[in-house]
């Protein structure tokens, strides 16, 4: 975060009409605000990915001067990148935030859940995220989710009502007027809040670059060992590594999202500065889950299926 | 293209109301497509999954219906919220059913849309759902409507027939009160007049439609200046009240009233994501400081001395019906204005609305479901409310169950001048 980063950007000021990122920074910043006002016990879901990286940014300037209000909650896989945990550290470390973890592989030791078959950890993660909410008492999760992202994901509201099993029941939503999110909820049940629901991939980097956001080092592009599984490069590591008939090779690669690392695909690329990136996203005709997210190939209805059982 | 070069002009907030029937999803999937939203994968799905259906062209509303219902029925159940962005601005489409029995979902992408798109199928012209459509965006008080008379390829492209339903679409519009309405003869499938001019009707000379999106004048009337309280910010010295500028602009030194409670103080700052600034605009998020200790928390209302609302604890409002269980005369409930919930009893529900004859009946002291009436409320404090036809965001009002937190009823404060 430099100087810059905090102040409003100069042709906004001149016309009293806000830029399209100046207002989309208006809209997510009440919405941070209104869950540290309405909520006993929220939380910041914190991964490392540029969304919740560019959240935590707007949570930091909508209380400013005071410190952030809430902690972070982060859902290890155990298989996350090792350069998104370090980046993670050294975030909370800097923002001076608590950081909660929850312990895919913990679970997995405890035999609460089982590897699956193709050794992916996403769908593993929502026992510990729900166990963790259940066992904080949280009553508002905040997520990075954007609308854009998946068609399930366009209809959830910014105020999303889980059930006491942490359920999402798409029939069942509140209509969302004006700016009035409706964040009562019965004990036991909790919100998810999206502050993030009405910005593109496109827009989330255009903030990058005019706020100066740090990012973890696998946004750019560098060379890296994969292998070729379902159509994505996938890296090898802790969580596994390449079959018979999937011979590795040394790639120029970055990441669009970064996730689980059994599930996460690299994408060739050339780009090493955020104008890079955002040049190749303003040309590409790929979606970023469709590019590199095994997880939503699964099927027509992968993430609303997820999302109903109390995934992010 | 890159992000400089996009959406220079801002962002429009946009809904779409129509029927399948109408072409509502052909023309939602011709703007994405056309505009780049829509990228290969997901057409190529979308093709996949209407030839699994034995369909013989991809069914372009597979884009936007999201949920597996949906898709099972064939029907779109809920608001949809699109993104497309051209070299001039960045939209937010609230893609709405429009069917009866969902007129709570067009209230809701009405709500904040600075623009609506009412789509007739120009061999069928205004229809009831075309009537629907249109009070609906005046009772939400959308400043601009744009009528799409889709299908005109199979009117032979008949101007004629497109000055006819044209005229009697803004003699309605007008009489509802909609101060810009725009009519433009469209064919969604063959792409005529959506992002290109149409070779086929040369004797239109106006705008297509996404240039009318990308040009169209989202200034809106002046509003007086509302700025409710929705945290306070607390840090060593520092005492600040945050919120989002509703309407209008504060700037350090104004004279300001605190509502309800009504003291009179000073701005002593203005900070904007942490930098102190001489002055914020809506719909700017910020943190106001003040020149006296006085008592300030969530749901107090800061505006000028000059211009404030007069706090209110009985109020009169259109009522639309969101929630599947009705409200009768004598619940207790609680309302949502801006920032500020109180306890408040429905003391009075009359005038139901008609919206096809816009005639009004006996609303026999209950609003069901996707229905519209005046409600009186008595609040069990005062509310500084303004007349939704003088303030969109601090004129409207939720009602909400106490018990189970849903979401009952939308209300608006005040009545139309056009209320029959």
């Amino acid at each position: 975060m430099t100087e810059r980063g905090f102040g409003v950007r100069a042709t906004t000021r001149a016309r009293h009409i806000l830029s399209h990122l100046d207002a989309l920074e208006a809209e997510s910043v009440h919405i941070l605000r209104e869950v540290a006002a309405e909520f006993d016990r929220p939380a910041l879901l914190f991964s490392g990915g540029k969304d919740s990286t560019v959240m935590l940014h707007l949570a930091r300037k909508a209380f400013l001067p005071a410190p952030i209000p809430f902690p972070l909650l982060h859902v290890d896989t155990g298989h996350n990148f090792p350069e998104t945990l370090e980046f993670r550290d050294r975030t909370v470390e800097r923002f001076g935030v608590r950081l909660l973890v929850a312990d895919v592989q913990s679970y997995i030791d405890a035999g609460l859940l089982q590897e699956r078959a193709d050794r992916t950890r996403n769908p593993l993660q929502t026992l510990p995220l729900l166990r963790a909410i259940e066992a904080n008492r949280f009553d508002a999760v905040l997520g990075g989710g954007r609308r854009d992202e998946e068609k399930a994901r366009a209809k959830e509201r910014v105020f999303s009502l889980r059930d006491e099993f942490g359920q999402w029941d798409p029939r069942r939503q509140r209509p969302e007027l004006w700016r009035l999110y409706n964040g009562r909820h019965r004990p036991g049940e909790h919100l998810r809040v999206f502050p993030l629901s009405n910005w593109t991939e496109l827009d989330v980097w255009g903030y990058i670059r005019a706020e100066d956001i740090e990012l973890p080092s696998i946004y750019f592009t560098h060379r890296r060992e994969v292998f070729l599984r379902g159509g994505m490069w996938l890296a090898p590591g802790s969580w596994g590594g390449p079959g018979d008939g999937e011979p590795v090779q040394e790639r120029m690669v970055r990441y669009r999202t970064v996730g689980d690392m059994s599930c996460t695909g690299a994408v060739d690329s050339p780009a090493a500065s955020v104008d890079e990136v955002i040049a190749e996203i303003a040309a590409s005709r790929v979606t970023e889950r469709g590019s590199s997210r095994a997880d939503d190939r699964m099927s027509e209805a992968a993430m609303e299926d997820r999302k109903r059982e109390g995934y992010f | 293209m890159t992000t400089t070069e996009i959406a220079v002009g801002g962002l429009l907030r946009l809904a779409t109301a129509g029927s399948v029937d109408d072409g509502k999803s052909t023309l939602v999937g011709r703007l994405l497509h056309d505009t780049s939203a829509v990228m290969p994968d997901q057409l190529e799905a979308v093709r996949r999954v209407s030839r699994d259906k034995g369909l013989a062209q991809a069914d372009l509303a597979l884009l936007t219906d999201g949920l597996r219902a949906e898709r099972e029925q064939g029907i779109t159940i809920d608001v949809a919220y699109r993104y497309f962005a051209t070299a001039k601005r960045r939209f937010v489409l609230a893609d709405t059913p429009g069917h009866v029995q969902y007129t709570r979902n067009m209230v809701t992408g009405a709500s904040t849309a600075q623009l609506a798109v009412i789509l007739v199928d120009a061999r069928l012209g205004f229809v009831e759902q075309t009537g629907r459509h249109t009070v609906v965006s005046a009772l939400l008080r959308v400043p601009h409507v744009a009528l799409a008379v889709n299908k005109m390829d199979l009117v032979d492209h008949d101007e004629a027939r497109f000055a006819e339903i044209a005229e009697e679409f803004t003699e309605y519009a007008r009489r509802l009160g909609v101060p810009d309405v725009v009519a433009i003869p469209i064919s969604a499938l063959c792409g005529d007049n959506v992002v290109e001019p149409s070779p086929n009707m040369s004797w239109y000379a106006g705008p297509t439609l996404l240039e009318h999106l990308e040009t169209v004048d989202t200034d809106g009337v002046p509003e007086a200046t509302r700025f409710p309280v929705q945290y306070v910010v607390r840090a060593a010295d520092f005492r600040g009240y945050a919120g989002q500028l509703s309407s209008g602009m504060l700037r350090v030194g104004d004279e300001v009233a605190v509502l309800p409670a009504g003291h009179h103080t000073r701005i002593t700052g203005i900070e904007l994501g942490g930098a102190p600034v001489q002055e914020a605009f809506a719909p700017q998020s910020a943190v106001v400081r003040l020149a006296d200790a006085v008592d300030v928390a969530r749901g107090d209302m800061i505006a000028p001395v000059a211009t404030q609302p007069i706090p209110a604890d009985r109020l009169l409002l259109v009522g639309c019906q969101l929630a599947s269980r009705p409200i009768r005369v004598g619940d207790r409930v609680l309302l949502r204005h801006t920032t500020r919930t109180v306890r408040a009893v429905v003391e009075g529900i009359d005038e139901r609305l008609d919206v096809h004859s816009l005639r009004t009946d006996n609303a026999l002291d209950t609003l069901y479901t996707n229905e519209i009436a005046l409600v009186s409320v008595r609040t069990a404090e005062p509310v500084a409310v303004d007349p939704y036809e003088a303030n969109r965001h601090c004129g409207a009002v939720l009602l909400i169950d106490e018990a189970s937190g849903d979401t009952l009823t939308a209300g608006m404060v005040g009545v139309p001048t056009w209320w029959p």
